[in-house]
């Protein structure tokens, strides 16, 4: 029953805003809930979608090249180049012991070694939407399971392009025809020389590193000064389509070439801007792709081999997880850890689908077989997240190390995060005194030229406009302590504190205020910790000026804390009585700045401060007088 | 070094300061309104102390010891190594005394009067501290009772004042000073001045 393209789309996005909810409400992972969407949309319950859920799974999968630069985006080159062991050790050791295990499994059941050794390869892979998806949603990208998972992964999707170099060879020579034939699968240089392609390769990698730096910072620069926040999106999703297009062209998977870009991009000011901007389309598409997931289980093959189906399923998970479980022996993951990687990484991923898909067209496989493995692996990718919630919910409590594990320095060091936004003058003495400290706080401003600047002078820097939510999201409001606001313009300043305090009424607000007036309105709303830019230093100056009189340091310095504490308390005073009407307001002001002018009067009356007095007044000189006639 | 957070409000404090600040030789230093934060400059105050033979602790006797700066002072710029300690040296051989007022005469500063201890007996800490860090110990200048002195009494401590500082600087003897409990009674100061 399809129809036109909004209907397509309607079905879809109704589908998600109707069973995501009700996954997260049950908490699950959102992954389950499109997935069950998906089913229930699809050509065997409801029917809203056919055939064509093959093709919007092939564009949908963008989302997961999407997924791969967002995640690059977070690994800084450095940190890369120290994962290169686990990269190629736990991932090496997963992908050949999982091939060599289940090449013997359906060899010995019957299949062709052919068959077999091309279903081998579907199953080592595991799916880097799901995983990685459920890693992020919970939390735990910073553990040893998200940086293992997200090691083998990364493996697995280098290793599919030697894989599908592979498969063509597997084809008999009367064959290749056929080979030939499908274009969507043909590259520039397939037919180049051996030696030519990698060189290729190599080269095109050096070029994403040199276009990361020298073309698309400069190009996000020259955006950034329009102040045009939808340029922003367009320039962001431009580099990835063209990062995912380069790939293709010399045969290399799209979500490497991505992720490689997101690397090279992770150090640039514009990390957290990009993050923001693309995370609405990576979800869209990943939901999307989760969706065309479900609607392509063929629950007419399963009906017809239900147990050859469900045996496949319970075998291919079973095979999976042991394997992953000796890796994680081998590696010396700690309990808790090794369980979450056992089931998390333990589905064939989408990288069958494209595999299959690919050995079917050179006629490796036939229909049969490509149902068959097409419905496992979208079953065993439906089957994880419920698996992972039954260990979660069930196996780790009683494993008992997962709150040790959270107690690390490193996570305690993470958690105490300040943001500090807007970095002018005022900004910048809070982030250079913090930074004296050792406090290195996430900084946001919207001006690029000074974050360019700032950044040459080694302070870390975003770009972006803090009045965005989605914009504090992907620089950590959610794990911050603290956020100051040392922004100049109040009207900003009081959406800001508005926005942060109704989503995270936990979090500790310090905001810089231009004057009274600010600092009333800001009271107001709730915000404790008020800064008026105008009052310490005026005090200080006229100190100064009382010095210059003649007057002792000391006691300026008392007289001068008091005077602020006199302000301050009168500040709140008048907040408390939200000021209705502009002469109610004015006159309340006009009798306090009589009652403090009242008050210094009387301090200069008596000459010096009341409290300072223990050492030197009347009272004094005349008990040692009676005490001395006595 | 001079501690005194009410300075302006001290009649005895002001004569003695005034008569010996100008003295060439003198460096009269104050420390409440150096540092009115309490943020003392440590090196600043060790190279001060290098530069003279002679470190007078002028302070009112608040609570039988120093305002609160001064002993901030000590804390922050005697340090170990520097001031004393195994390889210390920096004040060896420097004398060192105390100036101070009080409120109360001096015969409420004995076993039978309201204070009980004697005022050497008070500045116990100082004293220890001076010697800790090698330094001459001399019994302690005072103005005692301020709070009822009257103006000749205090001139006349003033130009005793003045002569002991005078002796100091020229590195003169006045009298037998260990034996006396204030530098007030050595006889060399009361000479001329009881006249």
């Amino acid at each position: 029953m399809s129809g036109s393209f909004l209907f397509e789309a309607i079905v879809f996005l109704a589908g998600a805003i109707i069973c995501v909810p009700i996954a997260k409400k049950l908490g699950l992972s959102s992954v389950l809930g499109y997935l069950l969407a998906g089913i229930l949309i699809g050509p065997y319950i409801l029917g809203f979608v056919g055939d064509e859920g093959q093709d919007i799974l092939h564009f949908a999968e963008f989302g997961v090249v999407m997924m791969l630069f967002l995640i690059g985006l977070e690994i800084e080159p450095k940190n890369f180049w120290q994962m290169r062991k686990t990269i190629v050790g736990m991932g090496g050791a997963q992908v050949l012991g999982t091939m060599l295990l289940s090449f013997l499994l359906f060899y010995t059941i019957g299949f062709d070694w052919k068959v077999s050794l091309i279903i081998s390869m579907a199953v080592a892979l595991s799916s880097t939407a799901i995983t990685l998806q459920t890693i992020k949603e919970n939390g735990l990208m910073n553990t040893t399971y998200g940086a293992s998972s997200f090691s083998i992964l990364l493996f697995q999707d280098i290793i599919v392009i030697f894989m599908l170099a592979i498969i063509p060879l597997l084809t008999d020579i009367e064959q290749t025809a056929v080979a030939d034939d499908p274009s969507d699968h043909t590259y520039l240089l397939e037919n180049l020389p051996l030696g030519f392609q990698a060189l290729a390769i190599v080269l095109s990698v050096v070029l994403v590193v040199l276009a990361g730096r020298y073309i698309f910072v400069p190009m996000l620069r020259l955006v950034a000064k329009t102040r045009l926040r939808e340029l922003l999106s367009a320039s962001a999703l431009l580099i990835v389509m063209a990062l995912a297009y380069l790939m293709e062209l010399v045969g290399l998977s799209p979500a490497l070439g991505a992720f490689l870009g997101g690397v090279v991009l992770a150090t640039s000011e514009f990390k957290h801007e990009l993050e923001s901007n693309l995370e609405p389309f990576k979800g869209l598409l990943l939901g999307l792709f989760f969706m065309a997931v479900g609607a392509s289980i063929n629950f007419i093959v399963i009906r017809d081999n239900p147990f050859m189906v469900s045996g496949l399923v319970v075998g291919v998970i079973v095979l999976k997880a042991v394997i992953l479980f000796l890796v994680a022996v081998t590696f010396k993951l700690k309990a808790d850890q090794r369980l979450l990687l056992t089931i998390g990484l333990a589905q064939i991923g989408e990288f069958a689908f494209v595999l299959l898909s690919f050995a079917f067209q050179l006629n490796i496989l036939n229909r049969m077989e490509l149902d068959t493995m097409l419905v496992v692996t979208a079953l065993t990718m439906t089957l994880t997240p419920i698996l992972g919630i039954i260990n979660e919910r069930l196996i780790l409590p009683n494993v008992g190390t997962k709150k040790a594990e959270n107690r690390s320095v490193d996570h305690i060091a993470k958690t105490h995060k300040v943001i500090l936004v807007g970095f002018g003058h005022f900004g910048s003495t809070i982030g250079r005194f913090l930074r004296s400290y050792g406090i290195e706080a996430t900084i946001l401003d919207n001006d690029s030229n000074r974050v360019d600047l700032l950044r040459k002078m080694g302070f870390e820097v975003y770009y972006g406009d803090a009045s965005r939510m989605d914009l504090l999201e992907s620089a950590g409001i959610a794990k911050a302590k603290i956020l100051i606001s040392a922004i100049d313009n109040p009207d900003t300043v009081i959406h800001l504190t508005k926005m942060v305090k109704e989503k995270y009424p936990n979090l500790k607000l310090m905001v810089r205020a231009k004057n009274r007036y600010d600092a009333y309105e800001l009271l107001n709303t709730g915000i404790e910790n008020v800064y008026r830019e105008s009052l310490d230093t005026s005090v200080k100056m006229a100190g100064d000026v009382l010095h210059h009189l003649g007057f002792r340091r000391y006691t300026i310095h008392r007289q001068a804390q008091k005077f602020i504490q006199y302000d301050e308390e009168g500040l709140r005073k008048l907040a408390e009585k939200p000021n209705k009407t502009r002469d109610e307001y004015i006159f309340r002001v006009t009798e306090m700045i009589k009652e403090q002018e009242k008050q210094l009067e009387e301090d200069l009356k008596r000459g010096i401060i009341e409290y300072d007095n223990q050492w030197d007044n009347e009272q004094m000189r005349a008990a040692h007088k009676q005490d001395k006639d006595n | 070094m001079f501690a005194h957070p009410k300075f302006e409000r001290s009649r005895a404090n002001k004569s003695l300061v005034e008569i010996i600040k100008d003295l060439e030789g003198v460096t009269f230093h104050d420390l409440y309104e150096h540092y009115p934060d309490f943020n003392i400059n440590v090196k600043a105050e060790k190279k001060l102390l290098q530069e003279h033979d002679v470190i007078i602790w002028h302070h009112p006797f608040y609570w039988y010891s120093c305002p609160p700066l001064m002993k901030q002072w000590m804390d922050v710029v005697l340090e170990f190594g520097w001031a004393y300690g195994p390889q210390a040296s920096a004040l060896q051989t420097k004398k060192c005394f105390n100036v101070i007022t009080t409120g109360g005469t001096r015969e409420v500063y004995c076993p039978t009067g309201t204070n009980k201890y004697s005022i050497s007996e008070f500045l116990r800490p100082f004293e220890q501290t001076a010697k800790l860090c090698g330094m001459e110990y001399l019994p302690p200048f005072t103005v005692m009772g301020t709070h009822n002195i009257g103006d000749l009494e205090i001139e006349k401590h003033t130009l005793q004042y003045k002569k002991l500082i005078g002796f100091l600087l020229k590195n003169q003897t006045f009298g037998t000073v260990n034996t006396c409990e204030f530098l007030n009674d050595t006889p060399g100061l009361n000479k001329e001045i009881d006249k």
